[in-house]
């Protein structure tokens, strides 16, 4: 293939070998490698494995379906090590779509450890506010969601007995897509009230939190279905993320051809005219 | 492999939607508009009813209008106040009243998240640049401990615009420079990783939960 033909190439072409890249290690189910924890997700397990049974933790799910395929498989891994560890959670929200996928998540973990709604783990849905809403917990959690999710009164709910604010919660474990998310609980809650915090996120703000897991403000970090799939791992229930490790490694391998394959294309044009035209 | 297609008319809705949103990848085309205008539309109703049911209503007008002197419950009429107050956006004259509502958002939002970032950011990041620059028996604590300072220092000297980048200091710069290039290579790379996990998220969602094809 010449240079010329390299640069005229439709790009549907790529689109078409992307699909096909990522259909058929799913379709025919084979392994490249096997998926192998990073420090990063043995820091998120290890802070859930450090605390006591029967802690009460808040699980944050600020995510929404448009980045469920990388935050989904983290946060039902999440529930799981909780559940198995009998943690008390706290589940809530601050993303409006978010509440059903943590239904959705909870239901699955509890069923498979026989945990019960309202005694073992309570979903306070969504609240409109952002940064507001976690420094409004840090004086009151009641004030702040006066029903749960179904809209049963928090006094009623038994997980909720004596739960004032912060200083009754051991961790905090964030699965976050962006804006309000990690960045905001690190600044509003974890300087503030020292809470201890773990985060899985998606891989395009991942680089954004590595000074937080650098600085000791996170103890333990998931970056994209790749991180979400090293912490299944660790959790012992290999499952969404693990499955499309081979299909996300076959992809990058393509795509980093190609950007080999697009910069020597553009090589004799760059002598020529100049460089960063297209 | 063997296909057991879905049951569940939710689940056909959903995949024929996610086949019209890929269609513009071929090229724009009504489907594609169809499913977008669909998407923008439920999106916005969803999210007016999910603020009212989950915050207006139980943080607002329930505590106000059942237990209006329990727990200074009377000031809740404040924000009641403030908020309908930024409806007077729809009267011509009357809209200068919106702007009580709106200078009480500036003035707190900011505030937040200056105290934030300065507890959260300034100060912790800073705290966590003071390293040991020799760790005895740990090479690569030690090599990262100097990587992460010289990379500061050069990246920070870069956006010194106070003094040409003549000499020493623009040695320094141009090390920087290269430093912000891997941070840059880094964010793309893990840029491409969250959009490929996106689309193998969806493929999933076809293959497994639509058609039925995938073996756990």
């Amino acid at each position: 293939m010449s240079p010329d033909s390299l640069r005229r190439l439709d790009r549907r072409w790529i689109f078409l070998a992307v699909a096909l890249l990522v259909i058929l290690p799913l379709l025919f189910n084979f392994h490249i490698a096997p998926v192998q924890p990073s420090n990063r997700a043995r820091g998120f397990y290890d802070a859930i494995e450090k605390i006591p049974e029967g802690s009460v933790v808040l699980l944050a799910g600020d995510y929404d379906p448009g980045t469920a395929a990388e935050n989904y498989p983290m946060h039902l891994a999440a529930a799981r090590q909780l559940m198995r560890r009998n943690m008390k959670i706290i589940a809530m929200a601050l993303y409006p779509a978010g509440p059903p996928l943590t239904d959705q998540v909870l239901r699955i973990a509890a069923r498979e450890y026989h945990k019960r709604e309202s005694v073992d783990y309570v979903n306070l849905g969504y609240k409109v506010g952002n940064e507001l809403v976690m420094s409004q917990m840090g004086q009151s959690i009641p004030k702040t969601f006066p029903v749960d999710n179904r809209g049963v009164p928090v006094g009623q709910i038994p997980i909720m007995k004596g739960i004032q604010n912060f200083q009754q919660i051991r961790l905090l474990v964030n699965i976050s897509a962006g804006y309000p998310g990690t960045k905001e609980w690190v600044q509003q809650v974890v300087s503030r009230f020292h809470l201890p915090m773990v985060a899985g996120v998606t891989a395009v703000s991942a680089p954004e939190y590595y000074p937080y897991l650098q600085a000791g403000q996170l103890h333990g970090l998931l970056g994209g279905m790749a991180g979400a799939a090293e912490y299944e791992v660790l959790v012992g229930a290999p499952a969404l993320a693990t499955r499309g490790m081979d299909a996300q490694s076959l992809a990058h391998a393509f795509i980093a051809f190609m950007i080999v394959l697009g910069n020597l294309a553009f090589l004799p044009k760059g002598k020529g005219k100049g460089k960063g035209t297209s | 492999m063997s296909f057991h297609p879905s049951h569940d008319i939710g689940v056909w809705i959903a995949a024929l939607l996610t086949l019209g949103i890929f269609s513009f990848l071929y090229k724009d085309n009504p489907v594609y508009k169809f499913c977008e205008h669909l998407f923008v539309g439920v999106s916005a109703g969803y999210y007016v009813v999910l603020t009212m049911m989950s915050s207006v209503y139980p943080n607002l007008i329930h505590p106000l209008f059942t237990s209006f002197a329990s727990d200074r419950h009377y000031l809740l009429i404040i924000p009641l106040v403030l908020g309908i107050m930024l409806f007077s956006r729809f009267f011509p004259r009357g809209d200068w009243l919106s702007r009580w509502p709106i200078a009480f958002v500036l003035g707190v939002y900011p505030a937040l998240r200056i105290t934030g970032f300065g507890q959260g950011d300034f100060v912790e990041q800073i705290h966590g640049t003071i390293l040991p620059l020799w760790v005895p028996g740990h090479l690569g604590t030690t090599i990262g401990n100097l990587l992460l300072v010289v990379g500061l220092l050069c990246t920070l000297i870069f956006f010194f615009f106070s003094k040409e980048h003549k000499g020493a200091m623009g040695g320094t710069a141009r090390l920087g420079i290269y430093f912000l290039m891997v941070s840059f290579g880094a964010s793309y790379g893990y840029t491409v990783m969250a959009r490929v996990s996106l689309l193998i998220g969806r493929v999933m969602f076809l293959l497994d939960d639509w058609l039925g094809a995938l073996r756990f």
